[in-house]
């Protein structure tokens, strides 16, 4: 069958930011909303649409799960080789990712209609999700890696957009700043890997490139840069970039500020879709890595892990609840990364890269559904910190019931979906590298912790002094939670090994009891001392962090990773680079100009007092230079 | 009769028209017609000539006509346009058309502020359709003496000095240019009379030892006026100086003639030369592209920000044609264009928010998206294009620079274009700061709080510079196709010499 009303997945939302772009001013705001939900409502309908015809009308060709162009015009002519086309390609990952964007986006639209009502810029709201959305699943259907940074780009300043959205709040502009000029840092590595990629093979098509051809990378054989093979170059720089995107340790910096954006906003760029963009990029090109880089794949793995152990940490340190979740998404990114990172290809060595989709799948829906969760919380008492909080379950029933159950699946707790994902992990980090199993293992326990630690402080314990008493938020609201919370719930009962697999090839995947209830039992441990230390207020957590003295307080401070990317932007770049490149113009370049013209005019002042019009002095030079020129001559002949 | 004489007829008798006007009124509308007129006419220059083309007319210039007005000198008006050209006047119909809008509340000297402001389009014009390079040189001499005027008496700050600064500048560069036109023109006498004339001079292989001496008048020559680093000291001060109008014209098109310059006559003509020095001007426009972005940084003059980027983004014009493929140059011309629309838009908002403000400081300003919401998005538009977002023209033209010199055999080209790529992220830094401190964030003052948005003028100046940022940016594939179309003629005399 043809795909051929894909192309509407795209131009929807695109119309609808237009719309209400251009217009949206003019609107009323519930209209506007309504547009931009009514719109991704549709999208969502034909993504699901396009899924099931996807994997279960047309199914697999001989075997695998085929790559199909369902559209694809030329845009731009590099050269004979090199012709940039924006199109669709379907394939397992692109479809899982169709219907994780929409489905997200259509909750947080709906979410939104009740959060953001009443602020100022309503319409402007929707027209950027709409932009957001039009450039994720631009992002994700690329058939080629230049489309697919096209998009990406569009990704970046749809996010620094709505980091932004309070524009009057200065930390809130500070931090789109940052996380736009951190990305766009990492962009620069992912265009120069780009760059080097196409020129050795003469290609930006993702099918050719992930192609069992390897042919094409003959050109890049043997050829070397500082003792690494070119393409393992090419590979980590667009590592690189998908690193930026995904907030991997040290580019993670701005994850943590981008908070200052709506939480819905959060929820849907920041948790669910565009900070696994990186994931999806690794994935994408996953048999460019695996056959031509493999040391890039180390590297993959490593800050993957390392990531989600640093992350883990500071997490469990915060208090404003945004931030916690902010920490934790890092973590669980670092998790997707990692799994990636130690994956084999084809079949059951492909565990890792199975395992990494499942759990960006099942992490989309649980943590969209805690930053909604958390907005919901944020709406009934106007603080975004831990401390404010307390004995909230009574007056926020269904926030609570779902906060709850998206804390036990991030948790690992067996039969809810994330359970199911982090074993798969587990599973494939164990076969590759002792090591990083070891962290991930811990990772798993600290998660429990710190999510229920979150939990408790906000849902238990004394009640704190409201202004005014906290209320359940509207439908709008409350029915996305409910909604995700379901996801988060079934998401795990996806037989993903018979549907996205490294080489679209499906296999049987088992349950190993020997590392599933470890999991289990260490995730058990981190709740249950979280219970113990957080469920009534007691002192223990105050005398534990005291009793860590410096190392609580490097932590808490994010191990001052702020602070080095202010050293950098404000001191190297601005005072030490720019200043004295300002200076270096004004003075010497432009001082020699001033020079000449200063020479010039000092010169002609000197000459003109030659030209005196004294009758007596010119005869006087005249004899003169007679004489010379006689002398001279004579001396001469 | 050509359509290509319209391109002086039309702006010449505009002055005519301003001339028979009273007061500033008069003379405003009547600019307005005649450019509105102009740009009428060059939007169907375009549309006749490609649909010739699509006709099937061949050769690489179309509308040639010639006219011998100095018979002893052989020299001629000679005119003819091929795509390149024809994109070129579009651009400056564009352009100029946006600059009589934004110089809509001129008052002071108006007449004569509105004649100067043409004559100095009619020398960008008549420099585009010109095929006979003394006649090509007259028009571009023609546009740089009422620069002079323009900044000295309607400029701000030290106007003098900047005017007098700007004008020698180029001046200089005419003095370098003179001497390699008649270095080609002595020359040319090996294959026939001695002839001014493009055509004819593109037909003669010119001795290497001649070449040598001439090209690095002529690229010099035409480099000062594409800012080319360390010649690019005028651009700052002249910007910062000029009325908006004229920081508009400047750097949306004057400082194209100067790529357009390097292309067409210098490496065009003496390609040997070029293939042979090109590494010397390629280590000063990778300069040019990475220092221009940092000097930015620092500034907190509106104009001198946008003069230093505009340093960077022309650095990247000559950058480009330096690497001397197709796909390189093709992105040259691109960036041309699309620099000229978004540095003009730039020019006209500063304008018009130092209109509101009566400081151009950005520490002075913030949260002014709030008060003046058109022209606040319209400024972001005008910021996204200029560090490369993808939708924009920005984003198109470099990365079809990046690319097509990146595809260059040589090592040496393809670290220069790496080191050239993270001009992307040092624009972002200073695109991003302008943005916050002067949109963004809490309004500085109370009474700004009056400001009105952008007027009726002031909107159809600003809309007529975005619709096209955003239709390159969208559908970039056919001025792309047709640009390298015309860039065949130029990219075979450059690789038939290796």
């Amino acid at each position: 069958m043809n795909y051929s009303l894909t192309i509407l997945i795209l131009l929807i939302p695109f119309a609808t930011f237009l719309f209400n772009g251009l217009f949206g001013m003019k609107l009323k705001p519930i209209i506007s909303g309504l547009i931009g939900t009514i719109g991704l409502g549709v999208i969502t309908l034909l993504s699901y649409l396009t899924a099931w015809q996807y994997f279960f009308v047309d199914g697999m060709v001989n075997g695998t799960f085929p790559k199909i162009i369902a559209m694809s015009m030329d845009w731009l002519h590099f050269t004979d080789f090199l012709t940039v086309r924006i199109g669709i390609m379907l394939d397992p990952i692109s479809v899982m990712m169709l219907v994780v964007i929409t489905t997200v986006s259509f909750m947080v639209h709906i979410y939104s209609l009740g959060y953001m009502e009443g602020e100022k810029g309503f319409q402007r709201f929707y027209a950027f999700l709409s932009l957001f959305s039009f450039s994720m699943l631009g992002l994700v259907v690329a058939t080629n890696i230049f489309q697919m940074y096209i998009f990406w780009e569009l990704v970046g300043v749809s996010s620094f957009l709505l980091i932004g959205f309070y524009y009057t709040k200065d930390s809130a502009v500070a931090a789109s700043k940052k996380a736009f000029i951190v990305t766009r840092f990492a962009d620069l590595g992912f265009l120069i890997g780009i760059l080097l990629l196409s020129f050795f093979t003469k290609t930006f098509d993702f099918k050719t490139l992930t192609g069992s051809d390897q042919s094409i990378f003959a050109n890049a054989a043997g050829v070397n840069f500082m003792g690494i093979s070119v393409m393992t170059w090419a590979a980590i720089l667009i590592f690189m970039g998908g690193a930026g995107k995904s907030a991997m340790f040290p580019l993670h910096i701005w994850l943590p500020d981008a908070m200052e954006g709506p939480t819905p906003v959060s929820a849907l760029i920041h948790a669910a879709t565009m900070v696994v963009a990186g994931v999806y990029l690794v994935a994408r090109m996953f048999p460019v890595f695996y056959f031509q880089a493999p040391e890039a794949l180390n590297v993959v793995a490593y800050v993957g892990g390392f990531t989600s152990l640093f992350a883990a940490v500071i997490a469990c340190t915060q208090y404003d609840i945004k931030r916690v979740l902010a920490f934790s998404t890092l973590s669980q990114l670092g998790y997707m990364m990692l799994a990636l990172g130690v994956s084999g290809y084809g079949g059951e060595e492909g565990v890792g890269y199975m395992a990494s989709m499942f759990h960006l799948f099942t992490h989309a829906m649980f943590k969209a559904l805690l930053f909604l969760g958390a907005g919901s919380i944020i709406h009934a008492v106007h603080s975004n910190v831990m401390q404010d909080m307390g004995g909230l379950r009574k007056y926020l029933p269904i926030t609570h019931a779902t906060f709850l159950i998206a804390c036990l699946t991030i948790a690992g707790v067996p039969f809810l979906s994330g359970f199911f994902s982090k074993d798969e992990i587990l599973v494939a980090a164990f076969h590759h590298d002792k090591l990083l199993f070891a962290v991930e293992f811990l990772v798993a326990g600290l998660t429990a912790f710190y999510m229920f630690r979150l939990y408790f402080n906000i849902f238990w314990g004394k009640e704190k002094h409201y202004h005014h008493t906290p209320h359940e938020s509207p439908k709008t609201m409350t029915i996305p939670l409910m909604i995700l919370a379901f996801g988060s719930i079934f998401a795990g009962y996806i037989p993903f090994h018979k549907l996205v697999t490294s080489d679209g090839m499906p296999f049987e995947s088992h349950m190993n009891f020997a590392i599933a209830i470890p999991s289990v039992l260490i995730g058990l441990i981190g709740i249950t001392v979280a219970w113990v230390l957080y469920k009534k207020e007691t002192t223990i957590p105050e005398r534990i962090s005291k009793g860590l003295g410096g190392f609580y307080t490097a932590v808490f401070h994010k191990f001052y990773f702020d602070e080095i990317y202010l050293f950098i932007t404000k001191k190297i770049i601005f005072n030490y680079i720019s200043r004295p490149v300002a200076w270096f113009d004004r003075h010497i370049v432009d001082g020699t100009m001033n020079g000449i013209g200063w020479l010039t005019v000092t010169s002609s002042k000197k000459i003109r007092n030659l030209q005196s019009g004294n009758l007596p002095q010119y005869g006087l030079v005249f004899v003169l230079g007679a004489i010379i020129l006689v002398l001279v001559f004579a001396f001469i002949i | 009769m050509n359509i290509l004489n319209l391109f002086v007829i039309i702006p010449v008798l505009t002055v005519i028209g301003i001339l028979f006007t009273k007061d500033y009124k008069g003379a405003r509308v009547t600019a307005a017609v005649g450019m509105s007129l102009q740009l009428l006419t060059a939007v169907i220059l375009v549309l006749s000539f490609f649909a010739q083309r699509k006709a099937g007319v061949h050769g690489d210039f179309l509308y040639l006509s010639d006219y011998t007005w100095f018979k002893t000198l052989n020299i001629h008006y000679c005119v003819g346009v091929d795509s390149i050209a024809v994109w070129m006047l579009l651009l400056a119909s564009i352009v100029v058309f946006a600059g009589i809008f934004a110089s809509w509340q001129v008052e002071y000297l108006a007449r004569e502020f509105f004649i100067s402001l043409i004559l100095l389009a009619t020398g960008v014009f008549g420099f585009f359709i010109s095929l006979d390079l003394f006649t090509m040189f007259l028009f571009y001499e023609l546009a740089v003496i009422p620069m002079y005027l323009l900044i000295g008496i309607w400029g701000s700050g030290p106007k003098e000095y900047s005017a007098m600064k700007l004008t020698l500048m180029l001046m200089g560069g005419s003095a370098l240019l003179i001497v390699g036109l008649l270095g080609l023109y002595f020359y040319s006498s090996s294959a026939g009379p001695v002839t001014f004339n493009l055509l004819q001079l593109s037909k003669i292989s010119f001795p290497l030892a001649m070449q040598r001496f001439f090209f690095p008048f002529l690229f010099v020559g035409f480099g000062i006026l594409g800012a080319l680093f360390p010649l690019h000291t005028w651009s700052p001060d002249g910007h910062s100086s000029a009325p908006t109008a004229v920081s508009m014209l400047h750097a949306g098109v004057l400082m194209k003639l100067g790529g357009y310059g390097c292309m067409r006559v210098a490496m065009f003509l003496l390609p040997d030369a070029a293939h042979e020095m090109s590494w010397i001007f390629l280590i000063l426009t990778t300069i040019s592209v990475v220092y221009g972005a940092f000097g930015a940084i620092w500034q907190k003059d509106l104009k001198y920000i946008n003069a230093y980027s505009s340093v960077s983004h022309c650095g990247l014009v000559l950058f480009a044609l330096l690497m001397m493929n197709k796909t390189s140059m093709d992105g040259a011309v691109l960036q041309m264009i699309s620099h000229g629309l978004m540095t003009a838009l730039f020019f006209a908002l500063i304008g018009m928010i130092y209109g509101r403000t009566h400081t151009r400081n950005i520490d002075q300003m913030g949260g002014l998206m709030a008060v003046v919401p058109f022209l606040g998005v319209a400024y972001v538009i005008a910021g996204l294009a200029s560090l490369g977002l993808p939708g924009l023209s920005g984003f198109v033209a470099e990365m079809t620079i990046f690319f097509g010199s990146f595809q260059h055999p040589d090592t040496f080209h393809r670290v220069a274009t790496i080191i050239a790529t993270s001009s992307i992220v040092i624009t972002a830094v200073y695109i991003l700061r302008v943005v916050g401190k002067l949109l963004l964030g809490q309004l500085k003052e109370k009474e700004y709080l009056e400001f009105p948005d952008a007027k009726w003028y002031e909107r159809i100046s600003l809309v007529v510079l975005i619709v096209p940022i955003a239709m390159i940016g969208f559908y970039p594939t056919f001025l792309s196709s047709t640009v390298m179309d015309a860039l065949n003629p130029i990219v075979e005399r450059l690789t038939a010499m290796l």
